[in-house]
């Protein structure tokens, strides 16, 4: 299957998601420069981590405005899997494809540890391969990761399911000793209401090889590769067109 | 030419010179210099950029190796790392302005460095750094460090650097002169190396990057002038980071390097336009012609004087084939930022300047490099060091054996800086195979089985006691905790932070650290491939320790092999490599439960410390050991400790060899005495035959002294106990103690 890795001035994650799609899955994956407007057969997006365009106003906030994103926004629409990891997540949320918005860790500092999440919901293309309150060990670096929300949206994202990963302990018990950021009930992920729009703190990315201190990460890209295998969260073929990504306006190097 | 005029006395002392420094201008020139060439010569002859008082002693440094690609000089230094790439690397201070606004002093140290690197054509992957400050008890001594870990997070997870490591210590001489020494690692190709010269008659010259405004007009000269109470109306002169602007830059010189239009590229540091013009017509031997006006302003009503001196950050200077101006001009476009035509490469050797057509400054290029002023500056023994060095030990210690462990451990050089390095992100890229903390720094190269392993290392209050020696000691810690990774140290770069150098002593110091390092390095085999020198590191007539930092760079053919400093399972056998003598001279020991800086700092045997290296290198290549970890600050019973945290829990039983000393301070020396040259190393038991015998054929000093995991560090001395307490205990007062006091303030 084919990732494509949208990549805005200030993502620097984008090389990271890109390596354990292509290197540690052996799938295919293109870097998709933010000023493009077609994501040219892509299977799955990631929205990588990093300062979009330096965040110094909200994260992600000027970064929903690129072009590309009127492409994510059809692609998310016709069902495709999106993931939006750290800064990705911000620009999900910027963007609307996501409800609730981030504040300032409550320590005001950068955090940049392992933690541990427990999965809440397996029926999301990143989920599906996990079992019900896995938990993962994955590492978190943000500054603003701390996820608020009104009461009423809270409501609806109980109902509805859409909470997919909390901050646990090793033994996936949720609590506030755990919860790194302030997260309004320990949220680290949430997905859309479609399922197929899935958006978290943490960096799975980087917890795809052990030599990286955890493999755990791994399971997300391996449940959309299941999840593309099996057909579901396809995207019609009017929206994907076909077509190999090119590199001209990517930034590989 | 417009306006030479004869500058007066106050003018002159206003740039930094003295009466012979002007005439030696006016000679250079055949005339009097106009008012902006008065301030080009002031910054480029600045000790910051000039090095005239450090140059006759770093000539003696080794600089050169089978492996070296580029020693000092360029923008930093390579060495080959094999498959065709090469390790890109240097160290540099940022000390002034991190005292004057911490933040965007530490932040805009990190940005230099990189631009530094990625200057060479080299794709910058790993940060390390070495601060030094205050007693953390001084509350604004908190505030100087926090603002000062804030900006290098700031800047360098923005840009997306990992911050894998570094080492800091904490001393009352740095609480108005904190030191902020950066490493920046990246990998090139080998033969794609990229330099900073301008050559070819009427290639074009490029101004990429954030607008010049009036921020950090005369930087250069500030970081070559001591601090009094008035410093920090010099706040104007720090410059404010934009990493989000560097990340643009980066990606977008390297795209530009990958064509091959380009012909030198250069970043403004310190110094700025000027220096960076001057610096890449001298290497070239060329001559460059620039018109200010075409300079992207900040400002309005900037004189040409302002933006050649600006040092605003975040530029580049690039020379491009004439011809492939549009090539470009279109990458930088795609990153959004305008790449300005300012000039042209000259044949005529002249830095020459000009406001709309007028010029307003001719200096021949090696005037402002090459020839400027060189002194050898008078030496004398400090008076200081005859008291210092004599240390008379009390009768007996003043605490017991474990409670003084205990206070080591809590003591904020030897404490768990994880409350400083969770604020990176040194994950990022995917690289780190060796967290911060846990040994070395160690990063991966992709594409390669390869890994490097990073060490910064410098302990200030040994080279107080004895510059040379604790020159020394800088140079073989960094290089054995590189090797305790595993890695064949290939590399070194150093950062020289000094106090005033033209008092004699000071200078004495230098001239001793320097030569330190050179014996260290020639009997290490490690090449210096550059470095910076930072001096005039004085508050209100006070100098800093002499504080010489070592950064080295180690090579692991497999990726696989690398070591840390964890145990990492119960009944593993326990190695100390090394021997331990009566030496506490200097020792955090001494410091924390005596309240004492004395002595003579540990003795290097060198022959030694190099075939304990080669040990290592060996061992690990062939998987002999499971982890090795230095002994340094804190001694054995500091370096047990350490190896049993972080791994939940595994503990250690041991029993560590007697030493000759005084009854009443036999067991203190035992445990906290800082001998170099001493490694503690964990090993399966069927492989530790195999390691005794090589160590026993390389003459290393091996003795099994006991076995991992009881959930206590147990340590006991001839048979007899000495230390008994738990492992999560010992780890909770480690881990928490830096923290505290961060803690108290905000309560």
């Amino acid at each position: 299957m084919r990732f494509a890795v949208i990549v805005f001035p200030g993502s620097n994650c984008d090389h990271d998601a890109h390596h354990a799609a292509k290197e540690v899955l052996g799938q295919e994956a293109e870097f998709v420069w933010h000023k493009e407007t077609d994501l040219r057969g892509a299977d799955a997006v990631i929205l990588p981590g990093g300062f979009s365009h330096g965040d110094y106003l909200r994260t992600g906030a000027i970064a929903r405005f690129s072009p590309v994103m009127d492409a994510v926004k059809k692609f998310a629409a016709a069902g495709g899997p999106v993931l939006g990891i750290c800064n990705g997540f911000q620009i999900l949320l910027e963007a609307g494809l996501l409800p609730g918005a981030m504040l300032r860790n409550r320590g005001l500092k950068f955090r940049c540890e392992h933690v541990h999440v427990r999965v809440e919901q397996t029926d999301t293309p990143f989920t599906l391969a996990c079992r019900q309150h896995q938990v993962l060990r994955m590492p978190i670096a943000h500054g603003e990761g701390n996820y608020f929300t009104t009461p009423d949206e809270l409501r609806k994202l109980e109902q509805n399911r859409q909470i997919v990963f909390r901050y646990a302990d090793a033994q996936g018990e949720v609590s506030d000793e755990a919860n790194p950021n302030g997260s309004i009930q320990s949220i680290a992920g949430i997905c859309s209401e479609q399922r197929n729009v899935v958006g978290l703190m943490p960096h799975p990315e980087r917890a795809c090889e052990l030599s990286l201190g955890s493999a755990d990460g791994l399971v997300m890209f391996e449940s959309v590769v299941k999840a593309h295998a099996a057909g579901l969260f396809a995207v019609a073929a009017s929206v994907a067109k076909a077509g190999a990504l090119t590199a001209a306006g990517s930034a590989s190097s | 030419m417009s306006a030479p005029q004869k500058h007066d006395r106050a003018t002159i002392e206003r740039h930094g010179l003295n009466d012979e420094e002007y005439q030696r201008i006016v000679k250079s020139l055949g005339r009097e210099p106009s008012l902006t060439e008065l301030g080009i010569f002031s910054v480029m002859w600045s000790e910051h950029c000039s090095y005239k008082s450090s140059r006759v002693h770093l000539r003696n440094l080794p600089t050169t190796g089978p492996r070296v690609l580029q020693g000092p000089g360029e923008n930093a230094g390579a060495v080959d790392i094999g498959d065709g790439l090469a390790a890109v690397f240097k160290i540099e201070s940022h000390n002034h302005p991190s005292f004057i606004e911490p933040y965007q002093g530490a932040a805009t140290g990190v940005g230099g460095i990189i631009r530094d690197i990625f200057t060479m054509g080299a794709r910058p992957i790993a940060l390390m750094n070495s601060l030094r400050f205050g007693e953390l008890d001084d509350p604004r001594v908190r505030r100087n460090m926090e603002g000062v870990v804030a900006g290098i997070a700031g800047y360098g997870n923005s840009i997306g650097i990992p911050t894998v490591g570094g080492e800091i210590a904490f001393e009352e001489c740095y609480t108005g002169n904190p030191l902020v020494n950066v490493f920046c690692l990246g990998i090139a190709k080998a033969d794609e190396i990229i330099k900073g010269v301008a050559k070819g008659t009427g290639n074009p010259v490029y101004y990429v990057g954030s607008k010049t405004g009036r921020d950090g007009i005369h930087g250069a000269t500030m970081a070559s002038a001591e601090f009094d109470e008035n410093s920090a109306e010099k706040r104007p002169a720090v410059q404010v980071g934009d990493p989000f602007m560097e990340k643009l830059l980066l990606e977008a010189c390297l795209e530009v390097m990958k064509t091959d239009a380009l012909i030198g590229i250069q970043d403004m540091g310190a110094a700025g336009l000027t220096c960076s013009t001057c610096e890449m017509g001298s290497r070239g031997g060329a001559g460059i012609d620039i018109d200010v006006a075409h300079v992207p302003q900040r400002e309005t009503g900037m004189t040409a004087y302002e933006i050649m001196l600006s040092e605003s950050q975040e530029r580049m200077l690039l020379v491009v084939k004439r011809g492939r101006e549009r090539e470009v001009e279109e990458i930088f476009e795609k990153w959004d930022l305008h790449a300005a035509h300012i000039g042209e490469v000259t044949d005529d050797g002249l830095m020459r300047v000009r406001d709309r057509g007028t010029v307003v400054a001719e200096i021949p290029t090696g005037a402002l490099t090459d020839d400027a002023p060189v002194y050898t500056r008078p030496m004398s023994t400090p008076p200081y060091l005859s008291d210092v060095q004599a240390l008379s030990l009390p009768e007996k210690p003043a605490s017991a054996d474990v409670d003084a462990l205990r206070a080591l451990l809590a003591s904020p050089a030897i404490a768990s800086k994880h409350w400083v390095y969770r604020q990176y992100d040194h994950m990022v890229r995917t690289n780190t195979l060796v967290l911060p903390g846990m040994g070395a720094g160690v990063v991966r190269v992709k594409g390669t089985n390869r890994a490097l392993a990073l060490s910064v290392d410098g302990n200030g209050r040994y080279s107080y006691l004895d510059p040379y020696r604790g020159a020394i000691l800088a140079v073989v810690e960094a290089a054995r905790n590189v090797a305790c990774a595993g890695a064949e140290p290939i590399g070194a770069t150093n950062c020289l932070n000094f106090g005033n150098p033209e008092r004699p002593e000071i200078m004495w110091q230098f001239g001793k650290a320097v030569e330190g390092i050179t014996a260290a390095c020639q009997a290490l085999d490690i090449p210096i491939t550059g470095g910076n020198v930072s001096l005039y590191n004085e508050t209100d007539g006070k100098a800093i320790y002499p504080t010489p930092v070592l950064g080295v760079v180690g090579l692991i053919e497999d990726a696989s092999k690398v070591l840390g400093r964890c145990f990492k399972s119960s009944g593993d056998a326990i190695v100390l490599l090394g021997e331990t003598r009566h030496e506490l001279g200097g020792s955090e020991y001494l410091k924390v439960t005596q309240r004492l800086t004395a002595g003579m700092p540990p003795d290097v045997d060198l022959k030694a410390e190099r075939a304990l290296q080669q040990l290592l290198v060996a061992s690990a290549r062939e998987e002999l050991l499971l982890s090795a970890h230095d002994c340094a600050e804190g001694g054995l019973a500091v370096t047990l400790s350490e190896c049993a945290f972080g791994t939940g829990g595994v503990g250690l039983r041991v029993d560590v060899p007697a030493v000759d000393a005084p009854a009443a301070w036999a067991s203190v020396a035992a445990l906290f005495s800082e001998t170099a040259s001493r490694v503690v190393v964990s090993v399966p038991r069927e492989k530790l035959g195999a390691l005794l015998d090589r160590a026993r054929a390389l003459g290393v000093p091996a003795r099994e002294i006991g076995a991992t995991g009881t959930g206590r560090i147990s340590v006991s001395i001839n048979g007899q106990g000495v230390i008994d307490i738990g492992v999560h205990e010992a780890e909770a007062i480690w881990d928490g103690a830096l923290e505290e006091y961060f803690k108290q303030r905000a309560a």
